[in-house]
Formats: C-alpha cells, sequence, structure tokens
C-alpha cells in the first residue's frame, strides 16, 4: 500500500508522553472528586491540583499548565459537562490556580512550600470561579453570600493537598537517597 | 515516615495564619452584606412603593389576581397575605438582609430589601 501524500504521521515525544500519563492521573482524581459526596455543591476536594503541584514542583509550570488543561477539558468529557456552566467554571478556576502558581512558584522554596502554593492555588480557583459565577451565570451579589464558607473549603483542602504534595515530594526524595 | 505536623515550612504557616484570618474577617463581612435601609415593593417590574424599614407599616399592593398585603416592621418586611395559589412569598416570612426578595409571580407583585453598601444613588463628577 502507497502512503497518502497527505497523511499526517504524528510522533509523540517523550514529553507529550509523560504529559499524556500525568494528565491521566489528573483525570483519574478528578472522578474521585466528582464521586465523594459533599453536602454544598461546589465544594470539591480538589484533589487533581496534587497531580498539578508534583507536576509543577518536578517538570516545570508548562507541563503543569498542559496537564490542567488537559485534565479540565477531558475531565468534562468524562463526567458529562464538557462546554456546560459547571465546565466554565472549572476552566475559570483552573485557569486563575495556574495564572497564581505562575507567580508563586518564584517564592523563595527555602520558606514557601507545597503547602502555601496548595492554599493560594485553592482561593485563586474559588475566586475564579466566583466572578465567573457573578459575571454570568447569577448576575447578583448574592453570590458572594456563601464566599466565606467557599473560602473555608479552599483553605481546608488547599492545606490538606498541600501537606499531602509535601510528603509525596519528601517521600520521592528518600527513595532517590536510598538509591544513590 | 516524618510526622505531618514537620512538613510546613514557616513560610506555610504564615500563609495558613493570615489565610485562617481572612477566611474568618470574610464570614461577618460578606454575610450581612451592608445594612438593610428600605423595602422596595414592585408591581410588574415597575416600583410602587420604597418603604422605610425604620418604622411600622402596612399597605396594600393590587396586583394582577388581587391585593397582597406587605407588612414593614423596623429592619425587616415580609407578604403577610396574597391571592396566589401557592404562597410562596408569604411563608418566605420575614425578610431582613438587603437583596432578599419575596417574589409573588402570580400575582406580579415583588418586595426586595434594598440597602447596603455597594448601592449608589449617583455619581457626579
Amino acid at each position: 500500500m502507497t502512503r497518502s501524500p497527505t497523511e499526517i504521521v504524528l510522533v509523540p515525544s517523550a514529553d507529550d508522553h509523560r504529559i499524556a500519563r500525568l494528565a491521566a492521573a489528573a483525570i483519574a482524581l478528578s472522578l474521585v472528586d466528582a464521586a465523594i459526596p459533599l453536602p454544598l455543591p461546589g465544594v470539591k476536594p480538589g484533589l487533581a491540583n496534587i497531580v498539578t503541584l508534583l507536576v509543577l514542583y518536578r517538570y516545570g509550570f508548562g507541563t503543569a499548565a498542559w496537564v490542567t488543561g488537559l485534565r479540565i477539558v477531558a475531565g468534562g468529557l468524562l463526567l458529562g459537562h464538557l462546554f456546560s456552566p459547571g465546565f466554565f467554571l472549572s476552566l475559570s478556576g483552573g485557569i486563575m490556580s495556574l495564572c497564581m502558581l505562575a507567580l508563586a512558584q518564584w517564592l523563595p522554596p527555602r520558606w514557601f512550600g507545597p503547602v502555601t502554593l496548595s492554599v493560594l492555588a485553592a482561593f485563586a480557583h474559588i475566586c475564579g470561579q466566583l466572578l465567573l459565577a457573578r459575571l454570568w451565570l447569577i448576575p447578583h451579589d448574592g453570590v458572594f453570600m456563601l464566599a466565606p464558607i467557599f473560602f473555608a473549603a479552599a483553605l481546608f483542602f488547599g492545606i490538606i493537598n498541600g501537606l499531602i504534595v509535601a510528603r509525596l515530594i519528601g517521600e520521592a526524595e528518600t527513595t532517590k537517597a536510598q538509591h544513590a | 515516615m516524618t510526622p505531618w505536623i514537620s512538613l510546613p515550612r514557616p513560610g506555610d504557616w504564615v500563609v495558613v495564619a493570615v489565610a485562617t484570618a481572612g477566611v474568618a474577617a470574610s464570614f461577618p463581612l460578606i454575610w450581612q452584606g451592608g445594612i438593610a435601609e428600605k423595602a422596595v415593593v414592585r408591581r410588574d417590574g415597575t416600583v410602587v412603593a420604597e418603604l422605610d424599614l425604620s418604622r411600622k407599616r402596612t399597605i396594600e399592593v393590587e396586583g394582577a389576581l388581587g391585593a397582597s398585603v406587605i407588612v414593614v416592621e423596623p429592619g425587616r418586611a415580609r407578604v403577610a397575605a396574597d391571592p396566589g395559589p401557592r404562597q410562596y412569598c408569604v411563608r418566605q416570612g420575614w425578610l431582613s438582609r438587603p437583596g432578599e426578595i419575596a417574589i409573588c409571580a402570580p400575582n406580579r407583585v415583588s418586595l426586595q430589601i434594598a440597602g447596603g453598601r455597594s448601592r449608589y444613588d449617583s455619581v457626579t463628577y
């Protein structure tokens, strides 16, 4: 069989494979996220941020942005809310927390660890969502009545996710040290 | 296994403390949403009465089905009676926070509490 002259052959690089693998992990966690029942809609643990932060620490901001973007789109596909309001809420939250991480990654790592990044990202995430909700979905200041609850949840889950990231990084470093 | 408590770095504690203070401060600030100043009564979307929430008053608003009775007391207001079939706006009870609204849709009458920090009557330069 002759090859079609218009055939496009995509050769995935090692980077592509890595991003796909990490995004798959993030997508799996966002499905777990959606399966956890919580009393208030909009309050979620945000477990996928654990992957984002780990990726940020290990491979840098570009990879983290790719993983987050893929996670949001493919997660929306799997949860069946692609291009629905819920999808755009998670998109605006994701963009805001990536912007926050883009700035926060320059904080001196001696003093500020994963907990700081996680808490900041969680707050940026909920602020992005609240802003979009206020501007588009519920154009009334009543949206902000729920803000304290969302902030409290962001703080709580931000700390927990940050601790998990800190522990995972710490364990990776100890195993590396043992093998060295 | 390092204990969890040793994982955060010094700056992390500062960030968590500041964030906790911020969250605690946000509770009363956003929840109150300013001071309720007046009750705005609308019929077919047009304002028919603006009642001061500082003294007692009762008014009747003639709607599409009949008269809705609106009662104002210091700091709060409610729809006391309405000819609508489901009585949602009556059962909502007293409204006291800015932005709260009781809508008697069948009778096309609404009662909203207004006031608070973010409202401007007019801005001139």
